[in-house]
């Protein structure tokens, strides 16, 4: 059972499904990328993550986003926005299949004409901004499954 | 007891904000994300937009009253305060920016600089309605007792 960091082992979070002992690895072990150019959607990601103990880096770009795992790195759950200049979501999500990264890749994005096209290049989900603590658990039960 | 009665007026408050359609779902969600470690979370996100948003709706203004009008660069200012408007729950100016992106899609300056004048006028409001909420709740003491709990 998750509890949060004031110990309150409830509400919220089993509200929200994530009562299932059976649902989550140990937080500790799963890491996550924000990649998003809106800063107010970096700290709001960042902090959602934060608060299910899900370590986690924040990039600004899809470009960043690829520059971040040929230095190595590797995460897995990447939280990608869809418009972002430089490189946007669908391009680096492309790019990431194409490098044989086999992540979950989560779209967040307002814009829906394009889902479509975003899904196609590579999404394993994909979710409307803005990112609730429930949406990200819903994200996170895939995870855990194809893991 | 005082800061149960201020804690009292910050819940009303906040309720009357959700009731009159200045805040969503959205604004609780951020508070459910606040905690010891970040107790002035929101007050931080909330600052931030307001920060943000002043410079984009200075872009705006200019790009309205410049020259020809580019739509599509308009579209895209609003479609970005759009997003950051919905990402703290600001419910009134959302849907300002909605209707001001209609009318860019429709080409239609003048409902632009209508809408636009709705949507400065809605930032100004919830501004002044957050500036005064947040003071209350920080005089009301820790957020931790004052959120509503499941007992």
């Amino acid at each position: 059972m998750l509890k949060s960091k004031t110990g309150m082992e409830d509400g919220f979070l089993s509200s929200v499904g994530a009562g299932d002992s059976t649902m989550l690895e140990p937080p500790t072990k799963i890491t996550a990328l924000v990649v998003d150019d809106d800063t107010i959607n970096q700290m709001i990601h960042h902090r959602l993550l934060d608060n299910l103990g899900i370590r986690n880096q924040v990039v600004r770009n899809g470009k960043e986003a690829i520059d971040v795992h040929c230095s190595g790195k590797n995460f897995d759950l990447i939280l990608m926005d869809m418009e972002m200049p430089v490189m946007n979501g669908i391009e680096a999500t492309r790019q990431l299949r194409a490098m044989g990264i086999r992540s979950m890749i989560a779209g967040v994005s307002t814009n829906t004409r394009e889902r479509e096209n975003f899904m196609k290049a590579g999404l394993d989900d994909y979710q409307e901004k803005p990112l609730t603590t429930s949406k990200l658990v819903s994200i996170l039960h895939k995870v855990h499954k194809d893991g | 007891m005082d800061r149960n009665h201020l804690k009292r007026q910050v819940d009303f408050m906040k309720r009357s904000f959700l009731d009159q359609g200045y805040l969503d779902e959205q604004f609780i969600q951020l508070e459910e994300l606040q905690d010891d470690d970040n107790p002035n979370f929101v007050e931080e996100i909330v600052t931030l937009f307001f920060n943000d948003s002043a410079r984009l709706l200075q872009n705006i203004e200019q790009a309205l009253v410049s020259g020809p009008i580019d739509f599509a660069k308009l579209d895209n200012y609003m479609h970005q305060f759009k997003g950051s408007s919905s990402s703290i729950g600001a419910k009134r100016v959302k849907d300002e920016c909605t209707r001001f992106k209609e009318y860019c899609t429709a080409g239609n300056a003048e409902g632009c600089f209508r809408t636009f004048v709705q949507v400065k006028q809605e930032h100004a409001t919830l501004r002044t309605k957050l500036e005064t909420y947040f003071q209350l709740a920080r005089q009301a003491g820790p957020p931790g007792t004052s959120r509503g709990q499941v007992r």
